[in-house]
């Protein structure tokens, strides 16, 4: 288990690590530096900027510079504002973290219900409405989805506003973004479920006379979720790259938003802050739900 | 009957008394039914189910569409309609099948327009043949990017499942790492980067001119990220044939190896390949709608069915049909192929099947 762990979080930091270089080098492939603007800059002027940034330094003393600012939480200015990208990232996360939290919680909750509610009334109704919707919302990209929710929600039958920072106006961005994580929560919980009800403790405690109630709940659900563990960190990856157009369509001064005017403006320390910082999160996330997946099931051997 | 006499032990048949059994006779006697192959067993299975059928129907009817409606429609996708070879500043943010003054003027004094079967858009270009494009760059930029994380993951993850030892271990870490990166991040990225250093010299290549550098930097991504999952996928496959029972029984009995391969690993490895490409071709086309969404897509006058549905947000109060059709289109595009896909594995996979 611990060197299980131990060999996670190595892999874990060279993701990091490659994800870095990946981003700082492919940055630094653009041709044109930040100085090459319309006002042409004295040579002087020039060389000064690009020592105080430390651009005339090679590439690689450049990266371990940068990498250093990293680690000490400095994600370098943006060019676009000139402010520090790192008070920029904290704010926007908040609200992106906010969002994005409100969803996986509802996605899992929602998500759970309807697996399992579509395992016990298998090949009935219920099953079919469940399976019909998870199967159109896995088909949904979450742009169109949340375009549509727009247009009928706030456009056509006006009864939420478009967004202001009330948290009435969260719900449409909220539903938008859980559509297609709770979709596949409820596929997984489904077929998990059927797996469990046809377990012979299962079978068991109801020849013993258990209550169904209690053999659904403590039986049979129990078992049944120990996949969802693992799809929550694929699943929060989504949400947050999901977010980058939900915040976009209902204008939410999110970390999502923040990428795409960082990437229309080509506002590029800004881009790598971002990419770094949703990258980071994300193999966290990962990191995190492959090991309580080890945890809740020791029987599970993930390598 | 001399001859049978002479042996007391004999059955005393006369053989004249017998006549030859007839072809019809003979067949009627076969208790085998007819040997399936693998593939014609799962395509019968695929048959059968009806939500497969029924998107295949779909996709081809969609194909024959895209295909078949530039050649029919008179409008091209990136120039304005024109009415008589005249510019019509009036035909712009049609209805479905409506027509513009200029165009009604033309009709009435006898002359003959081709419908704008979804109206036009705001610079009063057809919207059906831009829709149709789109279409088709979503539907090529699934299929392309499918075949690429195909034969590369097949490759790699093949090379890995039989070397094994410490050579799969090596590649297999690179696979992790690959993997734990964020995709959609990475691609973001890429596109930018590749767009910005390609984009100056887009008009002397082929490929960036027909392409469009961010259409190229989606197939780079897609080469360079997305073929970790079918790697795994086709390794892990191998691993466990390679140690099932009736290889081991095939090799006791002398098969050689070349006979093992096409007869024992290719068919069981063949359906879950096939399944999973299936299922890449939806989940590029979610990412490429999705980048052309962001406006990391196609480039401008070429069409794809994000930047469309993209397009269609600026003007969603006044003009919601120019949304619908789009996003109709890659809902319906990624619904078939991911019932096609699930009808696949259904057919093709027993071991799969709940």
């Amino acid at each position: 288990m611990g060197r299980y762990v131990f060999k996670r979080i190595l892999l874990a930091l060279v993701s990091i690590f490659i994800i870095c270089l990946i981003t700082f080098f492919a940055m630094n492939a653009i041709p044109g530096g930040p100085f090459n603007s319309e006002k042409a800059l004295s040579a002087a002027t020039k060389a000064a900027l690009e020592a105080r940034y430390n651009l005339d330094k090679p590439v690689h003393i450049q990266f371990i510079l940068y990498m250093r600012n990293l680690l000490h939480g400095d994600f370098g200015v943006s060019l676009k504002t000139g402010r520090e990208i790192s008070t920029t990232l904290s704010s926007c996360f908040k609200v992106s973290a906010r969002l994005g939290l409100t969803a996986a919680v509802f996605a899992i909750i929602f998500g759970i219900i309807l697996g399992a509610l579509a395992a016990l009334f298998r090949n009935r109704w219920p099953d079919r409405i469940i399976v019909f919707f998870t199967t159109l919302f896995t088909a949904m990209p979450s742009f169109v989805f949340a375009t549509l929710l727009l247009l009928v929600f706030c456009i056509e039958l006006k009864v939420l506003p478009v967004f202001d920072a009330s948290s009435r106006s969260y719900i449409l961005p909220v539903i938008a973004l859980m559509a297609y994580p709770m979709a596949y929560v409820t596929r997984l919980t489904k077929t998990s479920m059927l797996d469990a009800l046809n377990q012979d403790y299962v079978r068991t405690a109801r020849a013993k006379g258990v209550p169904m109630v209690s053999v659904i709940f403590k039986h049979a659900l129990r078992n049944a979720l120990i996949p969802v563990i693992t799809y929550v960190g694929p699943m929060l990856a989504y949400i947050l790259t999901g977010s980058l157009v939900v915040e976009n369509i209902f204008t939410i001064g999110g970390l999502g938003q923040q990428f795409v005017k960082a990437i229309s403006n080509r506002d590029y320390p800004l881009i790598m802050a971002t990419t770094i910082f949703l990258a980071v999160v994300m193999v966290i996330c990962n990191l995190l739900s492959d090991i309580a997946y080890k945890i809740v099931d020791p029987r599970i051997t993930l390598d | 009957m001399e001859a049978v006499k002479k042996n007391p032990l004999s059955m005393q048949i006369d053989p004249a008394l017998f006549e030859p059994a007839t072809e019809d006779e003979k067949q009627q006697q076969e208790v085998m039914s007819e040997s399936v192959t693998f593939f014609r067993d799962g395509m019968r299975k695929l048959m059968k189910n009806p939500l497969a059928v029924g998107s295949i129907i779909v996709l081809i009817l969609i194909i024959i569409t895209i295909i078949f409606a530039p050649l029919v429609v008179p409008y091209s996708y990136s120039g304005i309609a024109k009415v008589n070879g005249r510019r019509d500043r009036t035909n712009k943010n049609l209805s479905a099948f409506q027509y513009s003054q200029v165009e009604q003027e033309y009709i009435d004094q006898g002359g003959k327009v081709f419908p704008h079967i979804m109206g036009t858009d705001s610079l009063g270009r057809d919207y059906f043949i831009r829709v149709v494009y789109g279409a088709r760059v979503s539907l090529t930029v699934g299929l392309f990017a499918s075949i690429l994380v195909l034969i590369i993951g097949v490759i790699y993850g093949s090379i890995a499942g039989y070397a094994g030892g410490r050579t799969d271990l090596i590649m297999m870490r690179i696979v992790d790492i690959i993997y734990s990166l964020p995709d959609m991040l990475i691609i973001i990225l890429l596109s930018v980067v590749i767009k910005s250093s390609l984009g100056e010299d887009a008009s002397q290549n082929f490929v960036l001119k027909t392409f469009g550098a961010n259409m190229v930097s989606i197939f780079i991504v897609f080469g360079l990220l997305y073929w970790v999952g079918m790697a795994r996928l086709v390794r892990g496959q191998i691993l466990t044939i390679k140690n099932n029972e009736y290889i081991l029984a095939a090799r006791a009995i002398g098969a050689k190896p070349a006979h093992i391969i096409r007869k024992h690993i290719i068919p069981n490895c063949i359906s879950v390949i096939i399944i999973t490409t299936a299922l890449q071709i939806p989940s590029a086309i979610f990412t490429e709608s999705f980048l052309s969404f962001v406006g990391m897509g196609v480039e401008a006058p070429m069409p794809s069915l994000g930047s469309l549905a993209n397009t269609a947000r600026q003007g969603l109060q006044s003009y919601p049909d120019k949304l619908i059709y789009p996003a109709v289109l890659i809902v319906l595009i990624v619904l078939a192929f991911n019932l096609l896909g699930d009808g696949l594995r259904d057919a093709f996979d027993p071991k799969l099947r709940r």
